[in-house]
């Protein structure tokens, strides 16, 4: 592998990495930030407890996603710096407003929240969690600026004398139509994500043998809570996909969407491929499953208009930026949508039957072998992984059928790489990959320790009350050591 | 002034105030196996006093890293690509160190607390090394092209002026931390914390006066110009206030203490960077390629957003990171009992 594939695989396992802990982040701030509401607002003990619990989860996955973040920041010039040099200009803007706005609000509130249970106000206390679950919206809002940017270039211009896109209108920039379609999907994302995960913990807890009834209760309230956030967030899912979806077949990034239909020669109507065995070359397809006119639709809103094929886009784009190829890998492409489509809605499903089967109360019998309550726990276990993987597939999508441009239009992916030598590079992938992996086998086996050990009794807060007596130092009290 | 000298000038004090920020809980990091003499409780205490702040310190260093890209993209291209091993290591280091802040208490083993104990002493002891040895090599110029790419590799860092630049942010930061500690600890570890800030202070005063006068003697960017004597008079204020660090430490004014040295960093930090100026990022191949404000910046537009952006928002988060530190104001105590087997439940 030479310096660009190298680099081109470390960017991507760094950042589908970092987009495992992001969401659950996001999303997940919001729901213990709600039930840590509720807690002040109805003192009810569960809603304490589940605060704790959710708390120890949504951390031990903050910590990861924080210091893969740092990553993301660097990397761009350790590995990217041609890319850099040419496009700081508008893509450092977001990055260092982010950092300014969003990072500094995250990590100063969330310390807050960590260690001032007994130093702020309950309202005040909450309020930290609010903020820095504010700061994480935030920050996605900027670096999916900056990605929509990258997607689709607006309010910029190429000076050929400096070599560098210059900032046109700013504005342009931050209210990308790509951005305004894109955003929404990333963050109804995040919060199927984080509900599938409280929903999925909910239901294997409220299904675990023995329970005592009080755990139950709390689970049973996670459970609807999760399940709720998580299918509307589904249908939040479906409906900004489907805008994005007809964006950038019709206007931004048609090969893209060529390239996840593996739709070659251009068709009116077009089918949609529902499955596809053998070849994706175009040919020979062994097997496969269509649905007449669908892509038409999908793409377009209208059953009988034209979508563009693989193959026509290609010329045209050779006709317009010069000779070489300009698709991107279709077999990765047509996979990834399927599957990003295909497990989202699975955890949908899931959360659908999850509340409907400990609807009012009940809890589903272990009559007939158990085998019902069995698939539930399954389906338990199943639902907080399945959208990690929906939301990996997406980006997988979206930025491998970018290809061969790392600024649609503008930049080949080819021209941004630094000038590293392949040891240099080859090292620093090895290095992060074998990191990677083992902190996720630290991270996973902490999560399933926390998830296991339940609901813990909680003594009620002492809001504040480390805070009272004034001069630093002063006998009679001791604030608790939380590390 | 042009906006990109004030871009320069806000990069210097991004990159001053996480070194005075994060110095200390790198400090802290460097002194956990040594102050807390394997005693957990100590070892907890030493932690929770940086427990609510060092992420927030850190995200100093994130903000300078997008200010550097955006108002300056040809100087962040060449500079992380070219650092690109010493920031591997770096990076590391600083993701090993985070995750033990979290993770060290989620286990009641002392196999697995130990583990992490090593991690959190090795995450702040390199990057703590490897800043001075960085920002040596930036002051001192590094072989840069035509193109802005590198020609040199790993061992071209390895020179005697930047890695007595290490040695200073070791021994500077060390005490920091120390100072740090001895203001916000008590009983023992606050006097085992007072001692050893007397003891790193005299490795500080030498290899920071060492180090800062190499710089003035060698390695300014225009030693007659204005600039170049503010480097000079900004090294002498550093080696003062360092002193003065030292000696209110031994006169028990830990406030003091603290305060000065936190002057030292930031007055060593902004001699470095105006022996720097007007370059951001020399070439020791020749003048010309050396990258500097005027070569490297982004166009006036960007610059000026970001320049009302910095405006609106740097105050803002001055004042509730204050504001955090205010919170945390008390001494950090140990527990009347031990609440290890607690938490682990």
């Amino acid at each position: 592998m030479n310096v660009l594939e190298l680099s081109r695989w470390q960017f991507g396992i760094t950042t589908v990495y970092h987009f495992l802990f992001v969401p659950i982040t996001i999303g997940l701030g919001f729901l213990v930030a709600g039930f840590e509401t509720a807690w002040i607002r109805t003192g009810r003990e569960h809603w304490l407890r589940l605060t704790k619990f959710y708390g120890k989860l949504f951390l031990i996955n903050f910590a990861l996603g924080l210091v893969t973040g740092i990553v993301q920041e660097f990397q761009f010039g350790m590995n990217w710096s041609a890319y850099s040099r040419q496009v700081g200009n508008i893509f450092g803007a977001p990055l260092a407003i982010e950092a300014l706005l969003a990072f500094f609000l995250e990590s100063t509130f969330l310390g807050l929240w960590i260690f001032g249970w007994d130093r702020l106000s309950a309202r005040l206390h909450v309020a930290c969690l609010w903020i820095a679950a504010t700061g994480t919206l935030l920050s996605a809002y900027f670096i999916l600026t900056a990605n929509a940017w990258m997607q689709h270039p607006v309010g910029s211009t190429y000076n050929a004398k400096t070599r560098q896109d210059e900032l046109q209108s700013f504005v342009k920039v931050l209210f990308n139509p790509a951005q305004l379609a894109g955003f929404p999907h990333v963050i109804a994302g995040c919060f199927l994500t984080a509900g599938s995960l409280v929903a999925g913990v909910a239901l294997w807890q409220v299904l675990r043998p023995g329970i005592a009834g009080d755990h139950s209760i709390a689970f049973r309230h996670a459970l609807k809570a999760g399940a709720i956030t998580a299918i509307a967030a589904a249908v939040a899912v479906v409906i900004t996909g489907d805008t994005q979806g007809k964006l950038f077949t019709t206007q931004y990034q048609p090969m893209k969407m060529a390239a996840a239909e593996a739709l070659y020669h251009t068709s009116t109507p077009a089918p949609f491929s529902l499955l596809t065995i053998g070849s994706l070359n175009g040919s020979h397809p062994v097997f496969e499953i269509t649905l007449p006119r669908l892509l038409s639709f999908l793409a377009t809103g209208n059953w009988s208009s034209t979508v563009q094929g693989i193959d026509n886009l290609n010329q045209q784009y050779q006709a317009q930026f010069g000779p070489g190829s300009y698709i991107p890998y279709v077999p990765v492409i047509y996979w990834s949508f399927r599957l990003m489509i295909g497990l989202g809605l699975l955890a949908a499903l899931i959360a659908v039957v999850a509340l409907w089967a400990t609807r009012g109360g009940r809890t589903p019998s272990h009559g007939k072998r158990g085998l019902w309550r069995k698939t539930l726990i399954a389906g338990g276990i199943a639902l907080p992984l399945l959208p990690l993987l929906a939301n990996s597939f997406g980006w997988i999508m979206t930025e491998m059928g970018r290809q061969p441009w790392v600024v649609y239009g503008q930049l080949k992916t080819a021209a941004g790489v630094s000038a590293n030598s392949g040891g240099e590079v080859l090292t620093s992938l090895i290095v992060l990959t074998l990191l990677y992996g083992v902190l996720a086998v630290i991270e996973g086996g902490l999560m399933l320790k926390y998830i296991k050990a339940g609901l813990t009794s909680e003594p009620p807060p002492t809001y504040g009350a480390g805070d009272r007596g004034g001069g630093a130092g002063t006998a009679g009290e001791s604030p608790q050591l939380v590390y | 002034m042009h906006l990109s000298d004030l871009w320069f000038i806000a990069i210097a004090v991004l990159w001053a105030g996480y070194f005075v920020l994060e110095g200390f809980d790198f400090g802290v990091g460097i002194l956990l196996p040594f102050l807390s003499r394997g005693d957990e409780t100590s070892k907890r205490v030493m932690i929770n006093t940086i427990g609510p702040v060092w992420d927030g310190n850190e995200v100093w260093l994130l903000t300078a890293g997008g200010a550097t890209f955006a108002a300056f993209p040809a100087w962040y291209a060449a500079m992380f690509s070219a650092f690109y091993l010493p920031l591997l290591i770096i990076l590391v280091a600083l993701i090993i160190r985070g995750v033990a802040f979290e993770y060290r208490g989620k286990r009641d083993s002392d196999r697995w607390r130990r583990g992490w104990d090593a991690a959190i002493f090795t995450g702040s002891l390199l990057p703590a090394v490897l800043w001075g040895v960085a920002f040596g090599n930036i002051v001192r110029g590094i072989p840069l092209n035509a193109a802005g790419h590198f020609t040199g590799n790993f061992f071209t860092f390895l020179n005697p002026y930047a890695l007595l630049g290490g040695l200073t942010t070791l021994a500077l930061f060390t005490l920091h931390g120390a100072l740090f500690l001895a203001l916000k600890t008590t009983g023992e570890l606050r006097g085992r914390a007072n001692a050893v800030a007397s003891a790193v202070a005299v490795a500080a005063v030498v290899a920071g006066a060492g180090f800062l006068a190499w710089t003035g003697a060698a390695y300014r960017g225009s030693a007659a110009s204005g600039t170049g004597i503010a480097s000079v008079a900004l090294a002498a204020l550093a080696a003062l206030a360092l002193i003065g660090a030292a000696l209110a430490n031994r006169a028990g004014r830990e406030g003091v203490a603290f305060t000065a040295n936190a002057v030292a960093v930031l007055a060593a930090t902004a001699s470095l960077f105006t022996a720097l100026y007007p370059r951001v990022l020399p070439s020791t191949l020749s003048p010309a390629y050396s990258l500097t404000t005027a070569n490297a910046a982004s166009a006036a537009k960007t610059l000026a957003i970001m320049t009302v952006v910095a405006c609106v928002f740097l105050p803002l988060v001055l004042a509730y990171q204050a504001w955090t530190y205010w919170v945390f104001r008390k001494r950090v105590t140990a527990p009347p009992r031990p609440r290890a087997a607690e938490r682990a439940s």
